[in-house]
């Protein structure tokens, strides 16, 4: 709803007050020109129309203002009598019809999401749309504000909206309240918008996230579009129709399970490169090989299952179903007790995996087993975040959490772009390789999560650095990329990953590689390095320091005295 | 019969006809113009104006459009009036400053009309 059909709202109810209030006015200023006053000497004096609008202004509002023109007489104080009583109830009526209609429901919804409009229309940075604003929403959507990153929120719950509001973000968040299956909803969130980054339809409904995938594809086919799906049909289905990244959180856990099982170190890498920036790196224990016992045979169960299979291992199922798997063994029951753990195998299980959908069913499983036998390895599935405290007691060797996976593969996606192709690429090759890549970074960062990002070789992200290249036809190589701008020998802590030419993909590139215009390097490093990288690739000034070692003259004089006008203009960062 | 319809087009051919009446006679003359009708005229035409808020079709917005340009215009005219020195016995008001008024009404005459003629072609379209 637009802003100008709030005031048509609010006019259309106080049309009555407002004619109840001309109407009085009218006729009170009719009773005093008409109603004839005397002058001390005896003479008559009529009330012209301009004195008699006057008197019926201050005394109707109740100002009461004490200017009278001549003393009243009897006839002419009845009359006014009349009139301050018609008056007061015609304004009583007037500011009780507008608070009952700031009251009202309807119109304070109208205003709220007139407000919100203008709040994207007024936005003008890029941002990101969330639809759906629940444990995962938050989760990477916290992040994004870390990041400094807008965002605009849709939900179907009022009371979640209300909770935007109080969250304790940086930025004032726009949040739409509305169903995101409705193409309208999202265009009212600014969809449509040139500066609208991509959508994250993180709803815990997977058919209003296929729902809304599917209007953005049509509606803003050119924005990108990242889709949590619970269910391998609904991921099979949004990918049919291009949408960009489909995160299942129990597929994308099982093929996890699968590499750390086949490949620790190329796991580790994977791990340690999608943390989230700024923590610690604790170095998992990786799944041991062996038979494993797996509680609850569901949506995650199943990809855990396969993982398993896929590595060659024995595997042996519990479940209320026992579920009839060809060359699986599986046991009635839900594993809460010891019995149905100990028919499955409980005593030479190197590790279970306790993943029903419930929390303390999960937790029970695993306490038992652990009772049975001391030395598994304990994978449990938490399916809320208000469970943490629990699940931090515990302490699992691992423990699956669906919201802060997907949040993390979002996130991933989102900060660095290029990410996901050179990770794809870390998964096929071989463990040696990551092995490698682990101690380069372990050289670079210590045991930090690094930061990642990527830099294009554009006017707009890295002018310093193409202007050199371009314009002065200077030499820039990686190695220059990577020089502190405060002193030039001393080499920032920072790893290139990757550099993409062309569309072909370099892992590790050699730092003595030159850059070429419309190269794309995807580094890790520090904050501070990555700022200071920043001044480098903007500043010409700097550029040319670390470059060439000699400080550019910045200002135009000292340019035209030294004739080297143009040589060096100052672009600040 | 809708009774809204019976307000509506009363007020807005009220607020027309007084207007009229109003402006009717020699321009210069200050016995032609009553000042009664023109503190009608313009109550009613502030009535025209507050009924005609809400609507949002396309029709609406001119409507309220034509009627708030003859509320100016009246508004105005009672300007000059409330200003115009008073001359003579029977405190009425020069030539001069009477044309300007009555001139300023006629505008306001023309934009009642403007409503009228919308109300006419509306209802004929409509047939109901």
């Amino acid at each position: 709803m637009q802003g100008s059909s709030v005031v048509l709202l609010g006019l259309r109810a106080l049309r009555g007050p407002l004619i109840a209030i001309v109407a009085i006015f009218a006729v009170g200023i009719v009773g005093l020109v008409l109603l004839p006053g005397v002058h001390p000497d005896g003479s008559r004096w009529h009330m012209t129309f301009a004195e008699a609008l006057y008197f019926m202004s201050y005394t109707a509002t109740t100002i009461g203002f004490g200017e009278v023109p001549q003393t009243f007489t009897p006839a002419q104080r009845l009359w006014v009598t009349a009139i301050i009583f018609a008056s007061v109830i015609g304004w009583a009526y007037l500011v009780g019809t507008v608070l009952a209609m700031t009251r009202d429901e309807a119109f304070r919804g109208a205003l709220s999401a007139a407000r919100v409009t203008r709040a994207i229309r007024a936005l003008r940075e890029p941002f990101y749309l969330i639809c759906g604003f629940g444990e995962t929403g938050l989760l990477v959507g916290r992040a994004l504000d870390r990041l400094g990153t807008r965002f605009v929120v849709v939900d179907i719950d009022g009371a979640r909206i209300q909770e935007v509001k109080l969250l304790d973000l940086a930025q004032e968040v726009p949040a739409v309240h509305g169903d995101a299956r409705l193409p309208a909803t999202l265009l009212r969130a600014g969809l449509a918008r040139s500066n609208c980054q991509g959508v994250l339809a993180l709803t815990n409904d997977d058919q209003a996230n296929l729902a809304a995938a599917m209007a953005v594809r049509l509606l803003n086919p050119n924005r990108p579009v990242l889709a949590r799906a619970m269910s391998r049909e609904v991921e099979a289905n949004m990918a049919s129709f291009g949408t960009d990244q489909v995160v299942n959180p129990f597929a994308l856990f099982g093929s996890y399970l699968a590499l750390a099982l086949a490949a620790p170190a190329s796991y580790r890498l994977a791990s340690w490169l999608t943390a989230l920036p700024g923590s610690q790196f604790e170095m998992h224990m990786a799944p041991p090989q062996g038979h494993w016992v797996v509680c609850g045979y569901g949506r995650f169960g199943r990809e855990v299952v396969k993982a398993f299979r896929d590595q060659g291992l024995d595997v042996c199922i519990v479940d209320p179903e026992e579920p009839r798997l060809r060359g699986i063994q599986s046991i009635r029951g839900t594993g809460t007790e010891a019995e149905p753990l100990v028919a499955a195998g409980i005593r030479d299980a190197v590790g279970i995996v306790a993943g029903t959908d419930d929390d303390i069913t999960n937790l029970s499983i695993a306490v038992t087993a652990r009772e049975v036998n001391e030395g598994l390895f304990t994978i449990v599935r938490q399916n809320l975040q208000s469970s943490t405290p629990l699940f931090d007691a515990f302490d699992a060797n691992v423990t699956m959490v669906s919201s802060s996976i997907i949040a993390n593969e979002c996130l991933a996606v989102i900060k660095t772009p290029r990410l996901k192709e050179f990770l794809e690429f870390a998964r096929i090759q071989d463990d040696e390789w990551a092995e490698r890549v682990l101690e380069r970074l372990s050289g670079v960062m210590g045991n930090e999560v690094p930061e990642l990002w990527s830099v294009p070789i554009t006017i707009e992200q890295s002018p310093a650095a193409l202007q050199a290249v371009e314009e002065e036809g200077l030499t820039v190589t990686l190695e220059d990329l990577l020089r502190d701008p405060g002193d030039r020998e001393r080499p920032l802590q920072i790893l290139p990953l990757a550099r993409f030419r062309a569309g072909a993909l370099l892992a590790l590139p050699e730092t003595r590689e030159e850059i070429r215009a419309g190269d794309q390097l995807l580094f890790a490093g520090t904050p501070p390095a990555r700022s200071a990288q920043r001044i480098v690739l903007r500043n010409a000034n700097t550029c040319r320091y670390v470059l060439t070692g000699t400080d550019a003259p910045s200002g135009w004089i000292w340019q035209t005295i030294r004739g080297r006008s143009g040589a060096g203009g100052k672009r600040s960062a | 019969m809708n009774l809204e319809k019976v307000v509506f087009g009363f007020f807005i051919l009220l607020a027309a006809t007084l207007n009229f009446g109003f402006v009717y006679g020699d321009i210069g003359n200050p016995l032609f113009h009553n000042r009664w009708e023109f503190f009608a005229a313009l109550v009613v035409n502030i009535v025209a104006t507050l009924i005609k808020l809400g609507d949002r079709t396309h029709v609406g917005a001119i409507h309220l459009a034509a009627s708030l340009v003859a509320v100016i215009q009246l508004v105005a005219a009672a300007l000059l009036w409330f200003f115009a020195p008073v001359t003579g016995a029977e405190n009425l008001i020069s030539g001069g400053s009477m044309a300007g008024i009555v001139s300023l009404a006629a505008g306001a005459l023309l934009a009642n009309l403007v409503s009228v003629t919308i109300l006419i072609v509306e209802t004929t379209v409509q047939r109901r």
